[in-house]
Order: structure tokens, then sequence, then C-alpha cells
């Protein structure tokens, strides 16, 4: 069946079978690749996309529930070529190393701040509760979280 | 990981909804959030033939307001709408709290009040704090609506009083200001409770997660309570009569353990 | 080689932003998934449910009917049609008499572990592939299953039914068993401890993937695989399939990490290869989560019977090692020589007269083990950390002082020294890491507040764990590879190349997955040719550009691979002073070079940067005679000896005795890892691999039921932490250069992970020390921890 959704400012539509998951529908059917798939039981985050504004797990979504929705992926996080800057305080802060992770955590800690302007540090340890990074042991990205959101430690 | 495939139909009101309900019964799956029933349509531990979204519903089911001395929230209340809301936090701040437990903050994005009651997991969050409160589901089908006390709602492992043609649209609990605390243990933060506990009202409400097939009300608790007797008295029965499951975060008799301790602090927070 | 040292901006030692960041900040950067062929079929695999069965029959009428399937294979139907000359490689016999059971991609008759592939699917689609593949019906005769180590063991059960016993080989380093007995027997000390290394599922975040794509017309094929080692791989398919190396390509596109899990050769890659060459067309496959736990292999897998002989004074006289090691099913690539490359490490940083390791390796129907961060050097480490502690608690002295009794050269710095097992250690200084470490943490200061909080009786107890690590890296001197029969060399190759514009090249046979090596190469280079880093582009993970390489596994690019690239910026440098001093007309002896120009002493006016002379060895008019033209040199470095990074680590856990609850509430890590080229790169390894080794302690366990079954194979079961569980992992360093290379460089990359397990484990046993716990299994889970407490007699 057809969806329609405004995906990084664009409106875009495809025709999808009901059950296709929101990931497999901006990866495969609109080419956005930069959201990533890392479990099959909703508790990683690489898949965390915003919808409407506010984190969500696009693995756990069907692209027919986006029907109408406002969908901003990593990809639609830059503007004007200059980074968002969470994703300069991911770079700065040596926040990423493998970045399989990242989009989902980038895209999780825009949210955080968002909900949580000044954030301290339990409540950003505690905001990307399930997202999940092998490489970093979060100790990095709580910085550049904290750096991103103005916050001191 | 792939769900199987399915029919969907999005209902533009409440009444399609019911309507299709009744079309298709048991073969039928009401999605709202959707954060009970896609994970387990992707493992395929799920394959409805139908799926009902009202996901996209306003028509009253959304929403969090005082009524006398009831709270109403509309079954498409998502939980960060409940963890957020000042109306929610000053009538009843137990729920809000409650709310803010579950799962991860993408899931509670989109998750559902509703939703998450009608899947009537007993490890869930907010199914014993809704126990604990003696709260009322109001169900509806097509063609009437009937209230539901949730100490009667939760009947089985993932199963409840609900019919295959009735919707869960609306959970009313008591405006409740005194005493509260939810304990929650897991190992991991975004985890399913290993042993939960709500406490309202300074101890005249208390319900137990994940101590059984589904939520429980610690009735010799509240009783000792009742009777005036301290915390750590109090909590020592907080397990009886209880028959825990086993898995690889505990047994029956650690479950147990952890109810009685966790009982008591909650007791002890509710009542300071 | 002091002129050629420079300081640039962003050159050795600073800590330069990464290179590979932009494109993973945007979403740009192509993983495995992400990358598609026209006319693609997916694989979808028929994986065993049963752990040990023969297939009695097997229904695939269903599943190709399912639309957009292309074809249904067995694995009877894949043996015939010939699609692989040989099995999978293990490239580690271990032994002259090793057992080792034939391992198909697919399994045409047996099953030996719950996840064997018996069966592929061809589909036009992800979604169709999963369809048909659920609905493959399989029919299976039973047979007895080995569901653990211990009952391996036992050898009643047999994992391969034919093979006639579990065991697959005994290895010893034990150089005089009798010496060993009679330290022993004269000792005024001992410990004998047994410790269990659960097996762990490594979980990369990103899952493996395979696309295997042919020419049109026959010639070369294409396999972008996941891979940490996609040369090693080129070799691989080459013997596997008997298609010829030379037309083969691997591309290890972006790498979503590995930690060992992506270094091996697996069915998935042989199916898709074999396949795609068969029909003519491409062939993918993407690794679901759930089924990561059974197509990956999973790391540790160990019983460790460890025990300490001392004096009076707690000096250690001897230590004797035995350990049993899982296997698993089938031998992996390093599976038999994982365990042993932490044999040469059980007497640690500790000085002793004798020592005595033997490993029996044992197979189960269980998942095939293999390497995973650390590869056998945490479990080491483990073994002799614990051990140590309680050798302070029979000698009755603290866990600080039982170590400086016994460092090697006595906490002195030391270059170039003989160990226990035989090894020489390039260089080390244990001393001031436990100085260091105990400061930063205030270490009196917890020692007061643990007593304060044991006297009040408070809930919740504090614990201090030590751990002073060794470990051994930059695999490695070929020479020592071959003499542990280990089938390739240690090597490393380089190329560095100035172009026409000036701009470098730096070809890399290391292949990152999360490293920085773009960074770090470019660093050196900087530092070793004077040049903005900028200007520096680093190719690697190709075969085609980089057609020679032994990869990244072992905490060995930098060692090995970096000095590489160094000697290949020296020898390019070499010939641009040979250049120059044509140019300028003078003697190359006269030419100096400093921050990337050369210069003749005492004319100034004479200088021009490498960067130009690209140009002149570009267009050739002018050369020396008998110069050849560019200005490209290639290294291949073969160390001659290991590189032993070491560290002290203490943890700091708070246990809530009333739940069994442990979190941990403060990490310090004092890291000395030689030479550092990025110290934020350095910093983010240690972090990653220190939650990585705390997990261990306390979350990650692949339990499996009597039925070979595992219990807990999603990341909604299996407890990777979140940075919900973790504290900041504070880190500062000490720097002792390596004997073994010219840039003094070690190693880092599993540094944390091979000092963490045993410090927090330390530390959860010193909190419940009063109560008479002294040890307590892997993962220290509230539930274990509670148990403990009750069964000491704390039961409330």
């Amino acid at each position: 069946m057809q969806v329609s959704a405004t995906v990084n400012g664009q409106q875009r539509s495809a025709d999808v079978e009901p059950r296709m998951l929101l990931v497999h529908f901006l990866r495969d059917s609109l080419g956005l690749t930069g959201t990533n798939v890392g479990c099959d039981t909703s508790s990683c985050g690489a898949c965390t996309v915003l919808v409407d504004g506010r984190s969500a797990k696009s693995c756990t979504m069907l692209a027919v529930q986006a029907e109408g929705a406002e969908i901003t992926t990593i990809e639609g996080l830059a503007s004007n070529g200059e980074l968002h800057p969470m994703q300069q305080a991911f770079h700065d802060c040596h926040a990423l190393q493998c970045g399989y992770c990242t989009p989902g955590m980038i895209m999780a800690s825009v949210s955080l701040v968002d909900e949580y302007p000044n954030p301290t540090e339990a409540q950003i340890r505690e905001g990307l509760e399930a997202n999940l990074c092998r490489c970093t042991g979060y100790t990095n990205i709580v910085k550049a979280v904290q750096v991103a959101s103005g916050g001191g430690s | 990981m792939i769900p199987a495939a399915f029919d969907y139909i999005r209902a533009d009101s409440a009444e399609a909804a019911l309507a299709a309900l009744t079309d298709h019964g048991d073969d039928a799956k009401l999605l709202a959030g959707g954060h009970s029933l896609i994970p387990l349509l992707k493992l395929r531990l799920a394959a409805p033939g139908v799926i009902i979204d009202v996901g996209g519903l306003d028509d009253g089911l959304r929403g969090i307001s005082v009524d006398g001395g009831q709270v109403r929230i509309g079954a498409l209340t998502r939980h960060s709408e409940l963890e957020h809301s000042d109306v929610l936090r000053e009538s009843c701040p137990l729920l809000a709290h409650t709310a803010s437990l579950v799962g991860d903050p993408a899931v509670r994005h989109r998750g559902t009040i509703g939703g998450s009651l009608a899947h009537a997991d007993p490890a869930s969050d907010l199914p014993a704090a809704v126990l604990a409160l003696g709260g009322t589901l109001v169900a509806r089908r097509k063609g009437g609506e009937r209230e539901i006390a949730a100490a009667d709602f939760f009947t089985g492992f993932l199963e409840s009083a609900l019919g295959p043609d009735e919707m869960l649209t609306e959970i009313r609990v008591p405006v409740s200001t005194g005493g509260w605390a939810h304990e929650k243990f897991n190992r991991r933060a975004q985890d399913w409770a290993i042993v939960g506990v709500a406490v309202a009202e300074g101890g005249r409400g208390v319900a137990l997660v994940n101590m059984g097939s589904t939520p429980v009300r610690a009735a010799a608790v509240e009783q000792a309570i009742a009777d005036g007797a301290s915390p750590a008295d109090a909590a020592a029965s907080a397990a009886d009569g209880t028959s825990p499951p086993t898995d690889n975060n505990g047994d029956g008799p650690y479950r147990q353990h952890l109810a009685r301790v966790l009982t008591r602090r909650a007791l002890e927070q509710a009542t300071s | 080689m002091t002129d050629t040292m420079a300081r640039p901006e962003g050159g050795i030692g600073a800590r330069l932003p990464r290179k590979e960041d932009a494109e993973l900040v945007t979403g740009e950067a192509r993983f495995i998934d992400d990358i598609h062929a026209p006319g693609e079929l997916w694989m979808g695999m028929v994986r065993s449910t049963m752990a040990h069965a023969r297939i009695t029959s097997i229904d695939t009428e269903a599943a190709a009917s399912v639309p957009g399937v292309h074809s249904v294979l067995t694995g009877a139907q894949l043996a015939d049609m010939g699609l692989w000359v040989a099995p999978l490689p293990c490239a580690w016999p271990v032994t002259d008499d090793m057992l080792n059971p034939p391992h198909w991609p697919v399994t045409p008759d047996v099953a030996h572990h719950v996840g064997d592939i018996v069966a592929v699917v061809l589909a036009d689609s992800r979604y169709n592939a999963a369809d048909a593949a659920d609905m493959v019906v399989v029919d299976y005769e039973p047979l007895g299953v080995v569901a653990s180590l211990e009952q391996a063991r036992e050898d009643q059960i047999h994992a391969h039914e034919d093979l006639g016993t579990n065991k697959a080989y005994t290895w010893a380093l034990d150089p005089d068993p009798e010496g060993t007995q009679a330290a022993f027997d004269a000792a005024a000390h001992t410990v004998s401890a047994h410790f269990v290394q659960q097996r762990l599922i490594p979980a990369p975040m990103e899952p493996r993937g395979v696309l295997a794509v042919p020419a049109p017309h026959g010639g070369e094929l294409t396999l972008y695989s996941a891979t940490q080692v996609p040369h090693v791989l080129r070799v691989m398919v080459a013997a596997t399939t008997g298609l010829p190396e030379q037309t083969i390509r691997i591309i290890a596109p972006s790498v979503g990490g590995g930690f060992g899990a992506k270094l091996n050769i697996n069915p998935d890659e042989m199916l898709a290869v074999g396949l795609a060459n068969h029909l003519g067309l491409p062939v993918r496959w993407t690794e679901s989560r759930s089924e990561a736990a059974a197509s990956t292999h999973q790391g540790r897998g160990q019983l460790q019977h460890i025990e300490l002989a001392a004096d009076e004074n707690g000096k250690l006289t001897a230590v004797r090692v035995k350990i049993d090691a899982d296997m698993g099913a089938y031998m992996m690539l390093i599976t038999p020589g994982t365990p042993l490359l932490g044999s040469f490490l059980y007497h640690g940083v500790y000085d002793t007269p004798h020592f005595g390791f033997t490993c029996d390796g044992w197979f189960t129907n269980l998942t095939p083990t293999d390497a995973y961060r650390g590869a056998g050097r945490p479990e080491a480490s483990y073994a002799i950390e614990r051990a140590m502690d309680l050798l302070a608690l029979e000698v009755g002295i603290g866990p600080d002082e039982i170590r400086r009794r016994n460092y090697l050269a006595g906490g002195e710095a030391f270059e170039n020294l003989e160990s226990a097992a035989g090894l020489v250690f390039d260089s080390g200084h244990y001393g001031p890491s436990l100085d260091k470490a105990m400061e930063i943490v205030g270490y009196d200061d917890l020692r007061a507040e643990q007593a304060r909080r044991r006297d009040a009786g408070e809930t919740k107890q504090l614990g201090i764990g030590l751990c002073t690590y060794v470990e051994i890296c930059g695999l490695a001197p070929s020479r020592a590879l071959g003499g542990l029969k280990y089938g390739a060399g240690g090597w490393e190759h380089a190329t560095v190349r100035i172009l026409p514009t000036g701009k470098i090249e730096v070809v890399s046979g290391s292949t990152p997955h999360g490293q920085g090596h773009e960074t770090t190469w470019s660093q050196i280079i900087a530092t070793k040719m004077g040049v903005d880093p900028a200007d520096v582009t680093v190719l690697h993970s190709d075969t085609a550009l980089s057609p020679l390489g032994m990869d990244t596994y072992g905490s060995r690019s930098l060692a090995v691979g970096g000095v590489a690239i160094a000697m290949a910026a020296d020898k390019v440098i070499d010939k641009a002073r040979h250049l120059a001093a044509h140019q300028f007309e003078a003697s190359p002896d006269d030419v100096q070079f400093e921050n990337g120009s050369f210069s003749v002493a005492g004319t100034p006016a004479k200088s021009v940067h490498i960067q130009e002379l690209g140009f002149a060895a570009f267009t050739a008019h002018d050369l020396p005679d008998g110069m050849e033209p560019n200005l490209s040199e290639q290294v291949t470095f073969d160390p001659t000896n290991f590189a032993f990074p070491f560290g002290t680590h203490v943890a700091v856990v708070e246990v809530d005795e009333e739940t069994g609850q442990v979190d941990l509430i403060r990490y310090v890590a004092v890291d000395d890892c030689g030479t550092q080229v990025n110290p934020q790169i350095v910093e983010g390894q240690v972090h990653g691999g220190v939650v990585q080794g705390a997990a261990q302690a306390l979350f990650e366990h692949a339990i499996y039921d009597e039925n070979g079954q595992l219990t807990n194979p999603s990341l909604l079961d299996y407890l990777v932490p979140s940075a919900a569980e973790v504290p900041t992992i504070e880190t500062d360093f000490t720097v002792t250069p390596s004997t073994s290379n010219p840039l003094g460089v070690k190693g880092v990359g599993e540094a944390g992970t091979i000092g963490s397990a045993a410090a927090v484990m330390n530390a959860v046993c010193d909190a419940l020390s009063p109560r008479g716990i002294h040890d307590l299994e892997m993962p220290a889970t509230p539930w274990r921890v509670r148990r403990a407490i009750e069964q000491a007699g704390g039961g409330s």
C-alpha cells in the first residue's frame, strides 16, 4: 500500500508491503542507508530516527505507521553544509570509533537534549540507556552530549 | 527479524476499528504504538492475519484529564505524555513516575498506556501501578462499553479480560497524592523488571511486577499497613502467595526475597 | 633518524580529530548492508534447531513456492554441486595429532550445533528469503548432546560421533615439571583456585554480512564482506572454492566493529562465493542479531585451574596452570590456538623461577569459539590476578603489597627481560604504574570509606580491586608463529608514495574497523615527512588497492603495520634526498632533512620541500643516473619480537548486600602502550576495552541449557551494558617505549579488556571479603552475589 511521509523535509512516498518496517522503507525504498540495523529485538537503538521530532526506533515501526509523519534521519541533520552541533561534538570529542551505532546515538542525543536542554551526566546516561555502543565505553559519548548541550560535567 | 505478511486496516475512527474487530475477531490484532506487538511480529511469535491500526486516532482516546476524584487517561496516550504531564504529576504522581520507568525514551515516545495494559505482560511496569492504584479500565465494543476493575482485568500470562471484539479506550485511576513509590529492579536500565513493586497511598495499594503470571496485588502487605505495621514488618509478607518465574535473572526464592526487600524500601519511601 | 623526526601540526603525539568521522556522523559511510548489486539474490539460512542430530529429510517444496524464491538447496545437494574443494579452514593446528573434523559451509548429513546451516534459500528480497527459510521443513534424528565443557571432559557422549573422543588436543609449555613440583613441596604458602571463563558473544554493533558479485562474463569475482581480514579471506576463498586466487577481489567496506568476531572464514562467505560463481548472479546475506550467536563464533569458554607457590614473604616460587578450553563444534580459523595466546602470560607481571602450563582442547555441540577481544590474554590475566589476591589473603598482606613484592625487576624499569615462560619482554616498569593508579583513585581514602561502611554495617559495601596486567601483542614475528604451528606469517606491508602534485598516498595492509588507521597513519607520515596530515590519504581494505597485508587483530596494526609505514616513509625520504642532492649538485651526505625540507648545510638558498619533489620524480626528466621514476616505496616489516603493553587498573564497586546488585562506580586505568601516536584514540581504545572486560565480570554470559540451546541469543537478554550501567572511565598513562620496533610503540586495542575483568572481580570479592566470600563466578549477577551471601550465612 501507499505510504507518504515528510522525510528530511521532503515529501516522499512509496508503495510498500504493510509488513515493511520503517527502517527498511528508509534504507531500501528511499536509499537513506545512514540509519543502521543492529538487532532484531528493539534493544540496541542503532536505527533511532526522529518521528515528529522525538526519538523512535525505526525497526519497531511499520512504514505504514509513518503515514503523514515528519521523519528526520541522520542524513537530514546537517544543514547548509554545516554539521549539526551534536554531529560536530561527536567528532570533536572522539565519541565514535566504528561509527555503526553513531547515527542512532546522535539522533537519540538530539532528542534527549531537546527534552532536557541542560542534561546532567546521569540524565544523559539514562537517556541513552537503549543505545548500545561496543567501541567507546560511552565516556566520550557522554562528554559529546555535554558539549553539544552547552553543559559542563 | 521480518514479520510474516498480514492485511492492514488503518482505522479512521474508533467505530471503524471496532467494526473491523467484529469482522475479523481472533485473527485481528489492534496496533497502537506497536511497542508490544511489533517485536512479537518480528520474531514471528505473533502472526495475525489482520492488523487494525488505531495509532492515528484521536477521537477522545488521547489525553489526560481530572474529573472529580478520577484521573481519566485516553488509552492512546503515550508513556512520554504521562511522564511529562503536569496534570498527572499533580493528580497521580505514581503513574507519571511509573511511565518514566518503562523501556527507554524511544519506547516511551511511541508506546501507549492502553497498549501496555492490553498486552498484560506481568513484567511490565504500568499494569502493577494501575493495580496498586485500584484503577478501572474502560473497554468498548461495537455498540457498547463496559468498565473492568484492574483487579479483574489481568487474567493470565499475556491474557486480559478484553474480548476479541473489544478495544481498551480509557484508564481511570483515583486522584492519588498520598505517599507513593515504584521500585524497579533490573540489571540494565532498559530491561524489564526482574521484580518491581508499586506502592500507592502510603501502602494502602501495593502491587508487584513479574511475581507471577499476572501483575499481583500484595494484599497481605496492604492489610499489615492498614493494621499499622512498620514498613519492615509489612514487607515481610510481600511474597506471600506468589509464584514467580525462574529465568536467567533469578529463581522463585530469589525473586521472593527481592520482593520483600523492594517492598520494604518502597514503603519506607512512601511513608517518609 | 633524529633528523627525520620533525614536529608538524598533527604529527605523532597530537590529539588529531579523526579523518574517518565525517562520513560516519553524517550517515554517508557504506557498510555491507548498504551496498547492492543489480539482480542480487538474498540468501536465507535454514539453521539446525538441534545441537546434535542426523538430518533424515528436508522438505523444500513449500519454500520453493514462495513468491520470489529462486532456489532452495540442501547440504547434500550443495555437496554434489562441487562448490568447494576443501572444508572451511583451520589455520592453527596446534599439535601434530590435533583432531579437526570437516566443517562444510552447509552440513550434508549431521548438524553439530544449533545454528549449523542445513539448507539455504535464494530469493529476490530479504523479506522473501526470510519467508522461504521459515518454510523449509527438516526432520532430525537426535543424537547425544555435549552441552558444556564439563560434559565434554567426561567424554561419555561425543560431540562428533566418529571421533570417539571429545578431546581435540593437549598442548603443554612445561619445561621443568619436577622443579615446579619441588617448589610446591617446599612452599610456605600455596593457592589453588578454579576459575570459569564463561562463553561470551562478541556482538560488534554491526552484524556480519556478505555480497559476492561475479563479473558478468566470468573472470574476476568481488566479495564484499564485513571482515577484519580481507587479505586472509582472499587466500582462504581460493583454497576453499578452488577459484584462482588472482581472480578474487575482497573488499571490506566500512566495518562496524569486529573485536575478533570478524576475523574468521565463515560458511556464509563461502556460500556466497560458491553460489555467485555457480549462478553468475550476485548473492548476498546480512546476519540478523539473533542468528549471530550461532552464525558467528563466540569467545572465552574455559575452565582454569591455577596454583601458586610462594615463600613465607609471599614471594612466588612457582606458577602451575591447567586449562580446559571449549572449542565448540568445529575448529574455525584460529579456534585451537586462541587459548594458547595466553599461555605465556599466566605468570603475569611477576617473577617466578618455575612455570608450567597445560591446555586440553575439547569439542562440544555449541557454537565454535575463536578470538574475542584479548583472545587468551584476558583469561590469563584474570587467572593470575585473581590468584594473586588470594595469595595476598593467604600471606596476610594487602593486594598492592603482594604485587610489589613480586613484580618483574622488582618493579623497576627493564628492557629485554626473559620471562619464566621463555619470552623476552621488550620493556616494562610496573612499580610506577601501580603508584599512579593508587594515587589517582585515592586508594587510602577509599580504604577508609570501606572500613567506615563495614563498621556501620551499611547495606551498600565498597570493594576495591587492583589488577596489574601485561599482555602480548604486535602479532607477530613470523618465525615465532611458525614455531607455534600457526599457518601464516606475522608481517605487515606498507607502501608510501608522493603523488605528482605533492600529496601523499599510503597503502596499508592492515585493515581498520573503527581503530582510526587513516588518522594515525597520516600522523606517522606527518612526523616522518614533515607534511600536513591532511595531505595524506590512506588506502586500505581492498585487495585490488592493497594486495599485500595481514590485516587487523591482536593489537598488531600500529606495532607492525604502523611501523611498516614509518619504514616505507624513511625509504621515500632517502630516495628524495638523493633527488634533492642531484638538484642541488651536492653530495646526498651533505643534504639535511628538516620539517619536510631538504637543504644543504650553509647554503640556505638551496632548499626544496619533499612534496615538491613528487613532480620531478614523476616527469623523470632529470633524475640521477640509475634512479627509477616516482617516489614510491614499499616495506614488508616482520618484527623480531612481540610487544608487551602493561598497566594497572583499579575498579571500585558498590555491592548492595540485600539485593546482590553490583554497581561499578569508579574505574581508573593507567596503561602503558609505549609511544602514543594519537592519545585521544588511545584513550578511546582503553575506554571501550575496559567496558567490554567489565561486562564480562558483571553482565555477559552466553547461557546454554542441557540441550545445547542458547537461552539468551538476542540483545534483549544477552546483556551488553549501556551508558546507564557504567561510569566514566578515568585514564592516565605511563610511557615506556618498546624495544621491538623503531617507533617504540606497543598496542592498545585489547589492553583495557585484558585488565578489567580481573580488576572488577577483585573489587567484588574485596567487598564481600568480610563475609568470608573470596571467589565468585563471572558474571557477578545480583542473583549469584545474593546466593553467595546467603550461603555464607548472610541471609536476611
